[in-house]
């Protein structure tokens, strides 16, 4: 469990903070100068390794010193990107996609959080299910696809199934761990106070465990893309993974790594998105 | 004399844990009278935090019984506030939000909440603290915080366990005096423990001294110096000196006590 209860990227924004603290003495126009420089310094790092790669990605084809059959210079890929883009062909997967992705999702968000909290809230049943769920969590949701299949189908159902089976675990284990790891003496200055059991759950536990059940949702917000590509190369007929393997079945290379690029561009956007509502919800769990 | 404040009648505390059985508190006896600062010394382990639970509410006894105005204690009530060692503030909240936490509980219409949570604060001197969360708070401030929570939905006794052994001497030296200030002002009922004896004799009417487990009233002290507050430097007071002596002494063969049942223990 305590793998997926990792610790709020929130946290590890104080070093920087503490950093800037020696920087008070200075004139002002100098700090915000080093300031300035070392914002630009952190987004050029960043940008450096992205840029190499798109470097070599175009210039290694052309001088081939890998085949340009099997990987095409970056510039023929976002050519094709863009005729993707253009024919409507890549909204249609991408939207085909991002439907299920989000189905699976907020149906694991809508059923993981309340079953966390009430499995977290009674000791007893945690304590009888949490093996279950540990068992449950470690089996790899693609081992399981198979299965889902053959219950499902080819169809919606059973990818959506799959995706929100995947979501569930990372999203049940934080929410039960975020209740079980509310701080004891604040529940006993609660109880000190006369408040009853929802009151004491609505107003210490619940906002207590939030942090934590954000954690459990990025994850499964990440795994959600992750899953959903793999179900969509086994029967599908739209979406981005069914657009990368059909590419790459017809030998249409470039397309191929246009869908790749595509569904690297969400992932990334969508961990984006949830570390950002993460952080917003867990902002009193710095250094603490 | 009047009828106390709060009254322990022969209270026992044991816990089962772990197949034993400890005995935590044996046949507590003893008055509080109401507005009284009563200070409670005793060596670590012996059953001060455990009684403070009884008091609380938060547990309930073995044996015996605890009057509050000659009611029997049942459970926790706003007729009483505690005030932990390690604050017990909502992250989430901010020093407002933690004040208004307790009148929350106590049903207070929203807009009399904040105007009560912000009278607080000035009590304990944290104007314009307000919007601070405790994590922005030093530990000094966060007790404070905590001080006012406990203050504000009004109870009449207040129960204060170790609340200043994690600070450091000089914000504890001030956090004294400002308590006794408070406690003057509002002539609230206090029960604080300490394992300090400068800080019992400094705060006490009366100092409880425990024994070691299981924890009984060993003697209590009547410290014979009034108008504290008033007294310039009573530190250095000889008769300042002179109870802490005495009560130095009550302490020493009971922590002594307590360190040799402690290595007992560890060698079974
Ligand atoms: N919940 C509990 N279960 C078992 N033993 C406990 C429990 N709470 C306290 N005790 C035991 O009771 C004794 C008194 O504890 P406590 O009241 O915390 O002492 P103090 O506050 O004076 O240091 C200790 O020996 C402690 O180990
Ligand atoms: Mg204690």
């Amino acid at each position: 469990m305590s793998s997926l209860t990792e610790t709020p990227p929130a946290v590890r924004t104080a070093p920087a903070r503490r950093i800037a603290v020696p920087a008070v003495p200075a004139s002002p126009p100098r700090g915000l100068g080093r300031r300035i420089g070392r914002i630009t310094g952190a987004v050029l790092t960043r940008i450096v390794a992205i840029a190499a790669l798109a470097v070599i990605w175009e210039v290694f084809p052309r001088l081939e010193l890998v085949n340009p059959v099997f990987l095409p210079p970056l510039t023929e890929v976002l050519a094709a990107w863009k005729d993707l883009l253009v024919s409507g062909e890549l909204g249609n997967h991408t939207s085909a996609s991002l439907a299920r992705s989000a189905a699976g999702f907020g149906l694991a968000i809508a059923a993981a959080v309340p079953l966390g909290l009430l499995i977290g809230w009674y000791t007893p049943v945690a304590n009888l299910l949490n093996p279950l769920l540990e068992v449950f969590r470690n089996t790899a949701a693609l081992a399981i696809l198979p299965v889902f299949v053959l219950i499902l189908g080819l169809g919606e159902t059973s990818k959506v199934a799959i995706i929100f089976y995947g979501c569930t675990w990372p999203i049940l284990l934080n929410t039960v761990s975020g209740v079980r790891t509310v701080d004891p003496l604040l529940i006993k200055s609660a109880r000190s106070l006369g408040l009853g059991p929802v009151r004491l759950f609505q107003k210490v536990v619940l906002p207590a465990a939030v942090p934590t059940i954000f954690t459990g949702i990025r994850l499964a917000g990440s795994a959600s893309i992750l899953i959903l590509i793999a179900a969509e190369m086994v029967g599908a007929k739209a979406g981005l993974g069914y657009l990368i393997n059909y590419a790459q079945y017809n030998f249409a290379v470039p397309d191929m790594y246009a869908g790749i690029i595509t569904i690297s561009a969400i992932g990334l956007l969508v961990n984006q998105l949830l570390v950002v509502t993460e952080r917003r919800f867990s902002t009193w769990r710095t250094a603490n | 004399m009047s009828t106390p404040k709060i009254r322990f009648e022969n209270v026992g505390k044991t816990f089962r844990a772990r197949g034993a059985t400890v005995t935590a508190l044996r046949d507590i006896n003893l008055d509080v009278r109401a507005g009284e600062f009563l200070v409670i010394v005793g060596p670590s382990g012996c059953g001060k935090s455990t009684l403070l639970d009884l008091a609380g509410g938060l547990a309930e006894q073995t044996s015996g019984r605890i009057l509050v105005d000659d009611k029997p204690v049942t459970g926790p009530g706003l007729d009483r506030g505690i005030v932990f060692q390690q604050y017990a503030l909502l992250p989430w909240r901010t020093a407002q939000g933690n004040i208004e936490f307790g009148l929350e509980a106590k049903n207070v219409p929203r807009r009399e909440r904040a105007a009560k949570a912000r009278e607080y604060l000035d009590l304990v001197g944290l104007t314009g603290f307000q919007d601070r969360y405790p994590h922005e708070l030093s530990g000094g401030m966060k007790q404070r915080v905590a001080i006012a929570r406990s203050l504000a939905f009004d109870p009449d006794v207040l129960l204060m366990d170790e609340p200043f052994a994690a600070l450091d001497a000089q914000t504890r030296d001030g956090l004294q005096d400002e308590l006794l200030r408070i406690w003057e002002k509002t002539g609230k009922t206090i029960i604080f423990i300490t394992h300090g004896i400068e800080e019992a004799v400094y705060l006490g009417q009366r100092v409880a001294v425990m024994t070691s487990r299981p924890g009984r009233i060993k003697q209590i002290v009547d410290v014979g110096i009034d108008a504290r507050s008033a007294t310039e430097d009573l530190r250095s007071d000889p008769r300042f000196a002179h109870y802490r002596h005495e009560i130095w002494t009550l302490l020493r063969d009971e922590v002594k006590r307590a360190r040799s049942e402690e290595l007992e223990g560890t060698h079974v």
